[in-house]
């Protein structure tokens, strides 16, 4: 991937049909997280963000609640074509995938019992899980490496409080944003 | 609790949707527990399926609401679940989009960015240990949850390969 070979400023403006047929391909491109597929389209091929307004759109998408690939498809969309940008870019981004998973849906509710396939989703399970742990780890590493700091605290009363004694995400969530967000001001 | 299991859904995902700081994967654990533990819609094995099918599936991962609305409640549960995960936090992005460049110096927000961090990698982490418990039967099983997590943290691979060979795994009868 060729991010830094990120041209002149950005001029060119991407039409509505246009930007739901970026998101579209983006969607259905993007097996295992569409970020790469995103920042190639935008930034490399069609040039309608630099480098660094992807990361600063992508930054605030990660920031906000719910799925950041949506965030950002709102973010980017609404930025070129205002609220129906928004909702063509968010079109294209959910429209293909709901339809295959509808149909791998059905498909489930019908053979979701034969040995063979729990199987082989169980394989696929084990092996995802796998690559989830790695990507907490690679979250994981900028913020332990500090010194002795209250982010990694945060990080483990956050998983205690959801993996260890489930108690509801909203509830352990409004507990410790605050906190959080209140170390980050007084620390820096 | 209400009857309907369209209204159920509707609340449940739509809340979920404000806090799931951290997308998809943050939000696995309180999916599970709602889904799993409180309304009893599905089985552990069944949730575990749906998390693959998601995974395998092209698109964001947070379609597993999708595939969970459609074992409660056919089509317009899976069209209720997957409005109710992305419209509220669809709205917020579309707000905050508008006045977030005029802030981006401001030392509250770096400060609400810094501290949401530590909070969504926790709920990440929490995600991966639900599903360990539901995914990790046996040693095998185990195994391959360990050997991804070093393939996944030391490489780039493209992870539909390595999807291709736990399923394969899967299939080889190990697990």
């Amino acid at each position: 991937m060729s991010a830094a070979a990120a041209p002149s400023p950005t001029s060119v403006r991407p039409t509505l049909s246009e930007l739901f047929r970026a998101f579209a391909v983006v969607s259905v491109s993007g097996f295992g997280g569409a970020l790469p597929w995103a920042r190639r389209k935008i930034v490399d091929q069609k040039h309608w963000m630099t480098a660094e307004e992807f990361n600063e759109a992508f930054a605030l998408s990660q920031f906000l609640p719910g799925p950041n690939v949506v965030n950002f498809s709102v973010v980017f969309g609404s930025r070129f074509g205002g609220a129906p940008g928004a909702a063509v870019a968010l079109a294209g981004l959910m429209g293909p995938p709901l339809v295959i998973v509808t149909i791998l849906a059905v498909l489930y509710a019908r053979f979701g019992d034969l040995e063979v396939l729990s199987r082989i989703l169980a394989g696929i399970t084990a092996a995802a899980v796998g690559l989830l742990i790695a990507v907490v780890a690679k979250m994981a590493a900028p913020l332990f490496r500090k010194r002795w700091d209250w982010a990694p605290l945060i990080a483990i009363a956050a998983f205690i409080g959801v993996a260890i004694m489930q108690w509801p995400l909203p509830l352990v969530f409004l507990v410790l944003a605050p906190v959080s967000v209140a170390l980050a001001w007084v620390t820096r | 609790m209400n009857d309907s299991p369209l209204v159920s859904l509707f609340g449940y995902f739509a809340l979920l949707s404000l806090f799931a700081v951290g997308g998809a994967n943050a939000a696995i654990p309180e999916m599970h527990r709602i889904a799993v533990e409180v309304m009893q819609w599905m089985t552990d094995r069944q949730f575990a399926d749906s998390f693959a099918i998601a995974q395998v599936s092209p698109g964001p991962n947070i379609i597993i609401v999708t595939l969970i609305g459609y074992h409660v409640a056919g089509l317009p549960g899976a069209a209720v679940a997957t409005t109710a995960m992305c419209g509220p936090t669809c709205i917020v992005a579309f707000l905050v989009a508008r006045i977030w460049d005029r802030f981006k110096e401001a030392r509250w927000r770096i400060a609400i960015q810094a501290g949401l961090v530590p909070v969504s990698l926790g709920l990440i982490a929490a995600s991966a240990f639900v599903l360990a418990r539901s995914a990790d039967h046996n040693i095998y099983a185990a195994i391959i949850t360990a050997v991804t997590a070093l393939i996944g943290f030391a490489t780039r691979i493209n992870p539909l390969w390595i999807f291709l060979v736990g399923g394969l795994l899967g299939l080889s009868g190990w697990l």
